[in-house]
């Protein structure tokens, strides 16, 4: 195994070599590996923060029609860094009557719930934090981990907005995790797994194609679990100030900041490795580190997706947010699944591509069908604004008396 | 003493201390935080017996879903701010219950034949979740108990709304 | 399998320790000048009045339990789902009526208008 073909492998062969020859025993070996490897990995996850920053700034004010942050450095590349530089200087304001330990827990809570993430995704053939059997129930479980964070912070604020603040952001995340959970249930019944390395190896034909509809929910579920547009009331500035974080100021702040970009990038992360193949591609048993590559490629793709659609979409209503998840996706999912699990026993066996379009079909019947009946639902159910009195009278346009020069557009 | 026989002993401890710092505290949401720890002792218990499918479960379920709901129980309610709970006269009474119970139970897993056997490690066919799957669906197996949990949480979720919704139009 | 486990708690461990380094770098940091206005509530700009606990609203409740039971509907689930290449039709059947089962609950509350943010 050369250096170029799989660096990661070639690097842990070394170090373990090294550690033993030192004549330490292998269980403290195993022991340190560990370590290095689990910190390097969280590590390397907050440092890639910073540039996912610049990007989602950039990337926001290009689709705005502005140019985003350019002052600093070669196209604002320090941007970031100089903003980190400013929240590790600004003064923590603890507010009265702040319970002081779950106070101070709730960020780093928030942070651990998002970077426990990258312990179990597949990086590449070879490399992975950890290949527990029950992968996926662990990403629900880290979910909760951090609700119960965002609980605590809305508590522990002593601030009646907060606490509002974080009941609506943990409706809001509780309701998204069922049919996350849902959907999630359709790529362990193809893989026969629920650990994700098997999940991402057992896509010949990326799972999409086989569940499409599980994947456009599964996608949905997770930008509103991240709290991100069109979902983002939990943040809104115009809506409860801020929310659950009002009274966190300094790094504290920062860490909430941090999660929220690094759990949308950990969002499409897994949706590449559950629905897109993970490393997959031509090539990529063989040299591993293409497998970074080819995961990189589709994450990428979903994350700017993400982002194109945070800057695009007008923000919900909690009552919308709510309607949404449990009278459409909630029953959609139900349906997908009991939908998939037939078409799949029913499929002719040893017929690989017959199933897969069988499976397709079988989707794209259900969508249209939940989408008549969203329509029917709608006509049934329209709640037309009663018209009060007439047509009201319309003051008279004021014409410019002096027309010198056309007035200015902004837009 | 081997690793695992620390690490459980921590855990243990930690679990032990969690629960009974949970009946001691005054205040219901710290009590609630508590019951948190506790019910991740007892995760981590599974997990070192090797049974990863319930460890996992017990923190999406208990932690995820049940103790946010107490959480959101204590916090909508006044529960949060009356903590004029007077219990230094009924302390006597629940340790003796406490201790009769602990020695039923102690009692029960040493009469037990296999009570003092060793864990060995699993074999992989007996960690193979899909076991539980082919016995939760097989008639022979747990069938009727899997269809009856379903009306189970039904009768649940119809209770609770019940009781709910005349809740909800009490509010402003 | 257990190194697995002890991986993950290593895992978890550090990635609650690096926050709070970092929190703590910034404490020392920082400068501390607490006053009594600026440790005051947010409560937009005026002095807070009222108990800090806000009034009791079903609705919240209600989602917890909703959320509480499909929780537990799909943990079932789950070992179903890894079986699943090996079970037969009749083990979907058995499933699809534990579903409908609970879709019947998701219909009662949206018929009794529990889903509604009112």
């Amino acid at each position: 195994m050369s250096f170029i073909a799989d660096p990661v492998i070639f690097i842990t062969n070394w170090l373990n070599g090294l550690l033993s020859g030192w004549g330490i025993p292998a269980m403290w070996v195993q022991f340190i590996m560990f370590i290095i490897g689990a910190g390097l990995l969280a590590f390397g996850a907050m440092i890639f923060t910073i540039g996912l920053i610049w990007l989602e700034r950039k990337l926001g004010g290009r689709i705005q029609d502005r140019i985003g942050p350019n002052r600093i450095g070669p196209w604002g590349l320090f941007q970031p860094i100089a903003d980190m530089l400013k929240i590790f200087t600004k003064e923590y304001i603890t507010p009265i009557g702040a319970d002081i330990l779950l106070y101070n827990l709730a960020p780093i809570l928030a942070m651990a719930a998002v970077l426990g993430l990258w312990a179990v995704i597949p990086l590449s053939s070879t490399t992975f934090g950890t290949n527990i059997n029950v992968g996926v129930l662990y990403l629900i479980g880290i979910g909760a981990i951090g609700e119960l964070g965002i609980i605590l912070a809305g508590f522990s604020s002593n601030n009646k907005y907060a606490l509002l603040g974080g009941y609506r952001a943990v409706a809001q995340l509780l309701s998204y995790e069922v049919p996350m959970a849902i959907t999630l249930l359709i790529p362990v019944m193809f893989a026969g797994s629920m650990g994700l390395n098997d999940i991402a190896g057992a896509q010949k034909v990326a799972f999409i194609f086989q569940a499409p509809v599980a994947a456009l929910i599964f996608f949905i579920a997770g930008i509103a679990e991240n709290g991100r547009a069109p979902f983002d009331l939990m943040e809104a500035d115009s809506e409860i100030v801020a929310g659950y974080n009002i009274e966190y100021s300094g790094l504290k702040f920062g860490m909430y900041y941090v999660a929220d970009f690094l759990h949308a990038f950990t969002s499409a992360l897994l949706f590449a490795t559950i629905f897109l193949g993970g490393w997959r591609g031509p090539g990529a048993e063989q040299y591993p580190i293409l497998g970074f590559v080819y995961l990189f490629i589709k994450t990428a793709v979903v994350y700017l997706l993400t982002i194109t659609i945070r800057f695009t979409v007008p923000r919900l209503r909690i009552d919308q947010v709510m309607a949404f998840n449990w009278k459409y996706l909630t029953p959609l999912a139900l349906a997908t699944l009991l939908v998939t699990a037939l078409v799949d026993k029913l499929a002719p066996v040893g017929q690989g591509l017959l199933r897969i379009i069988l499976l397709l079909v079988a989707n794209v019947l259900l969508f249209l069908l939940a989408d008549r009946l969203v329509t029917l639902y709608r006509k049934n159910h329209q709640k037309l604004r009663k018209v009060v009195t007439g047509i009201r009278p319309v003051p008279v346009t004021i014409r410019p008396t002096v027309a010198t020069e056309e007035p200015e557009v902004n837009s | 003493m081997t690793v695992m026989q620390l690490i459980f002993l921590i855990n243990a401890a930690v679990t032990i201390i969690a629960g009974i710092m949970m009946a001691r505290v005054q205040r219901l949401l710290h009590a609630a935080l508590w019951l948190v720890l506790a019910l991740f002792g007892v995760a981590i218990t599974f997990g070192l017996l090797e049974a990863s499918f319930l460890a996992i479960v017990q923190v999406v379920v208990y932690i995820g879903a049940i103790a946010i709901l107490i959480l959101f129980a204590i916090m909508l309610t006044r529960g949060g701010t009356d903590d004029t709970y007077d219990n230094s006269k009924r302390w006597i009474i629940s340790i003796v219950v406490a201790l009769i119970a602990l020695g039923g139970i102690l009692l029960a897993l040493f009469t037990w034949p296999q009570g003092q056997a060793l864990t060995t490690p699993l074999t992989p066919a007996q960690q193979d979740i899909g076991a539980i799957g082919v016995a939760l669906l097989n008639p022979e197996g747990y069938l009727i108990p899997f269809e009856i949990s379903s009306i189970l949480l039904l009768a649940a979720l119809v209770g609770s709304i019940y009781v709910g919704i005349e809740h909800k139009g009490e509010e402003k | 399998m257990l190194h697995e486990w002890l991986y993950l708690v290593i895992f978890i461990a550090i990635s609650m320790f690096i926050p709070a380094v970092a929190i703590g770098m910034a404490a020392l940091l920082s400068p501390k000048k607490p006053a009594p206005i600026k440790n005051s509530i947010y409560e937009c700009g005026i002095e807070t009045y009222g108990p800090t606990k806000i009034q009791f609203k079903a609705q919240y409740y209600l989602y917890a339990i909703l959320f509480l039971v499909f929780d537990v509907e799909t943990v079932f689930l789950f070992p179903f789902a890894v079986a699943y290449n090996k079970l037969l039709l009749f083990a979907v059947i058995e499933v699809i009526i534990f579903v409908i089962i609970l879709g019947a609950g998701l219909a009662y509350a949206w018929r009794r208008g529990a889903l509604e943010w009112s």
